[in-house]
């Protein structure tokens, strides 16, 4: 009796091996005589590398501003000479305010300053500080910002080199030493690019199974697969295997041209990489899985992956813009999110190393939310069966 | 001739207004993303937590850290007991940024000697690390400043008075929602003719469409003109939200505006067609999508500025429509700006839109051939 059990349940652990191979070497042949998944899953991401690798940089070297000065002191010429001798700012003397304020409308510079005629009749005085006039474009705050806190940093150098020239006594009484840890130089693209990584595995694993099992039902395919002998476990297996495998070349590929090309370190483990890596794209295969199953079509099911990932994964992700900063509606939106967990635990492993309680926790919310698509997956299934 | 292309028309606003899906799918996405992102695409910092290990103890370091207490940028402030908890607090990312106060500080102050603060910063965040690094080096400047003119070393003679022009309170939504203004209604309208003749060639339709006593140009007019309706009205949806339900300013003009728009978005229908004249099925025409979508938007200036990029990306970027379109939506909004600068940013999308359209139909004519 046990001895039949055993074989019975070895025999369909065969014919389940069986169909699954089947489906997958179908699913191979789809994948290799379509050139545009080999352009999905290798092309698209070497081009987002390479323009995460030298496009997109935080570090501002040349912000372009403009000078006016009113008043010609030497006080006022000291400063502006301090300006442009700088290596953070481009800096143009305007004839007047009113040629700079057209600059600024235009965009030509991001911000303008303007030592006033009255300068050096403040100076003199007791009471007063003598005023100089920073005006930033605040319609890109980014970079009003850091005009702001540029210009900023230079006229405290300069008071600071003024009065160690002046008096013996004044210097800067408290010095900061800043630290970057993991990331000394503070080159962007040592934490822009193992970021961008997830967005190049959501591409892959969410967009590219989204496409393809819409088609399917597009062309009746998956009605023909859902009548045949095959559970809905079995179905699942074979359709996102060779995606999965599929998806795992491309981030090997990805990683090699991060760390061999781009020179981003990796000092955490690359088995634990691979692993990390793994539990994500289950994560976005099954998120591929849902938005095709729900949407059966192709147009929407782009739109979908399109919302649903690929544009989270830029923006909500937390590997561009911080997620603490965000209003709490929309933190509570990254929660649910995978590439957020997968955000944190890649720049974790390339630039810090194993820090087990950080990638277990992440991997940890990963696998969570996976089981849930999953879980839902088989609801919407099933119902379409009825 | 116009009565077929009406015909045509008709047929492809209903193919996509007809259909639930495909209508849910062009309204709530683009709002939705309008409201999300518009509120989470910023470089700016806040409610961060921060770690404070304090050797010192002295009256001074206190003063020094109230202040960091009182700043609305440092949300949570751990106190750690000793540098060994340095390490764990920030590989575990329990915060962004460490201030360490050696035993020596108020000491040093006192006597007039330079004190030293020290401030670990996370460098996987590094953009957040160096704004935050920014706050603290004012706070601390300030602290000092304050210091030295309460026992009259020598305070300083000038002042900068601050000022931001267009965005007074620098409200990071009024950048971000006339940039998605222009973003979502590329989307829209690149998906849109990406695959519209794809799906037809992909369900046979697109045969019939060839044996019916249409001329190419006819059937080419049939696809752009709806895809630039579609596009135009998904524009006027989200300019909709974004003045009424986030009352962003709108200074400038709305006929130029609506002019740039149609350029705009004639010149994506162009650059979509052309992928579609490319693509033999809706895959490989959403795949060609993506691939134009992801560059023109990471290269557009929205994220980073282009002064930023290497000087042959800035280059590559002066054929991206989306570049121009950003100057000019944010430049109406905000700064109320002029025709001239409308114009100067307005004939690079017009060229744009020429090239696409001419090569997408050449490409058209000669697969039909």
């Amino acid at each position: 009796m046990n001895q039949t059990n055993s074989n019975r349940s070895h025999d369909s652990f065969w014919e389940s091996f069986r169909r699954i191979k089947a489906l997958v070497i179908k699913e191979y042949f789809q994948i290799i005589r379509d050139p545009s998944t080999f352009l999905i899953s290798f092309i698209l991401p070497a081009i987002l590398l390479f323009i995460y690798g030298y496009g997109v940089s935080l570090t501002i070297t040349n912000l372009r501003i403009g000078l006016y000065l009113e008043d010609t002191s030497p006080e006022a010429i000291s400063f502006a000479q301090s300006l442009t001798s700088s290596p953070y700012f481009e800096v143009s003397i305007g004839q007047s305010r009113q040629e700079l304020e057209d600059q600024l409308m235009r965009g030509n510079i991001r911000g303008m300053i303007i030592i006033p005629q009255y300068f050096s009749l403040f100076r003199g005085g007791q009471e007063q500080l003598a005023p100089i006039q920073v005006i930033a474009d605040g319609s890109e705050p980014n970079t009003a910002r850091f005009v702001q806190n540029y210009i900023q940093g230079a006229w405290l150098s300069w008071i600071n080199s003024e009065n160690i020239l002046g008096s013996e006594r004044g210097r800067a009484l408290v010095e900061i030493e800043p630290r970057y840890w993991y990331n000394e130089e503070l080159e962007s693209r040592n934490f822009l690019l193992p970021g961008s990584l997830g967005i190049i595995m959501t591409l892959v694993g969410t967009l590219l199974t989204a496409l393809v099992v819409a088609r399917d039902w597009e062309r009746g395919v998956m009605e023909i697969l859902l009548s045949m002998p095959l559970s809905i476990i079995e179905m699942m297996v074979g359709k996102l295997l060779p995606y999965f495998i599929l998806g795992m070349l491309s981030m090997c590929a990805a990683t090699a041209a991060a760390v061999w090309i781009f020179h981003v370190p990796l000092r955490g483990s690359i088995l634990l990489l691979i692993l990390v890596s793994g539990v994500f794209l289950i994560s976005a295969l099954a998120l591929g899985l849902l938005i095709s199953t729900l949407a059966k079509n192709q147009f929407v099911a782009a739109q979908a992956a399109l919302v649903a990932a690929f544009l989270p994964g830029f923006m909500l992700s937390g590997f561009l813009f911080e997620i603490a900063s965000m209003p709490w509606p929309i933190r509570a939106i990254t929660t649910i999110l995978p590439v957020r967990y997968f955000v944190s635990s890649l720049q974790t492993l390339f630039l810090v190393g194993n820090i087990w309680p950080l990638i277990l926790y992440d991997m940890a919310m990963m696998v969570l939310i996976s089981g849930f698509l999953c879980f839902l997956i088989s609801q919407f299934t099933v119902r379409r069966l009825d | 001739m116009i009565s077929r292309i009406l015909t045509l028309i008709y047929k492809e606003l209903w193919a996509v207004w007809g259909d639930k899906k495909s209508r849910f799918i062009l309204i709530i996405p683009p709002l939705m993303q309008l409201f999300i992102f518009s509120f989470a695409a910023t470089l700016d910092v806040q409610n961060v937590s921060i770690g404070v290990v304090n050797r010192d103890n002295g009256e001074r370091s206190i003063e020094l850290l109230a202040r960091f207490q009182g700043s609305p940028v440092f949300s949570h402030i751990t106190y750690l007991d000793s540098v060994d908890q340095i390490t764990p607090f920030i590989d575990n990312q329990k915060g962004v940024m460490v201030v360490s106060i050696d035993e020596q500080f108020s000491r040093d102050l006192d006597a007039s000697a330079p004190a030293k603060v020290q401030l670990i910063l996370d460098g996987r965040k590094s953009n957040t690390a160096q704004i935050l690094m920014g706050y603290a080096s004012l706070i601390v400047n300030q602290f000092s400043q304050d210091y030295a003119s309460v026992v009259s070393v020598t305070a300083p003679t000038t002042t900068l008075i601050q000022r931001y022009w267009f965005n007074p309170n620098l409200i990071y939504y009024w950048y971000n929602v006339p940039s998605m203004v222009a973003i979502l209604t590329m989307v829209v309208a690149l998906l849109v003719t990406g695959l519209s003749v794809a799906r037809e060639r992909e369900m046979g339709t697109f045969d019939q469409l060839l044996v019916s006593p249409m001329t190419p140009m006819e059937i080419l007019l049939g696809k752009i003109i709806p895809a630039i309706f579609i596009g135009m009205a998904g524009a006027t949806l989200i300019l909709i939200a974004g003045i009424f339900a986030f009352r962003i300013p709108f200074s400038g003009s709305l006929i130029l505006l609506y002019i740039s728009l149609f350029v705009f978005v004639s010149s994506v229908v162009g650059v979509g067609l052309f992928v579609s004249s490319l693509s033999n099925t809706q895959q490989q025409a959403i795949l060609g999508t993506y691939l134009f979508l992801s560059p023109s938007v990471l290269l557009s200036g929205f994220a980073t500025p282009i002064e930023n990029m290497p000087h042959w990306l800035q280059m590559a970027s002066y054929i991206n429509p989306l570049r121009y379109i950003l100057v000019i939506v944010r430049g109406i909004f905000l700064k109320g700006v002029n025709t001239e600068v409308v114009l100067e940013n307005l004939w690079p999308m017009a060229i744009i839109a020429v090239v696409s359209m001419l090569l997408s139909s050449f490409f058209f004519r000669h697969r039909l051939e």
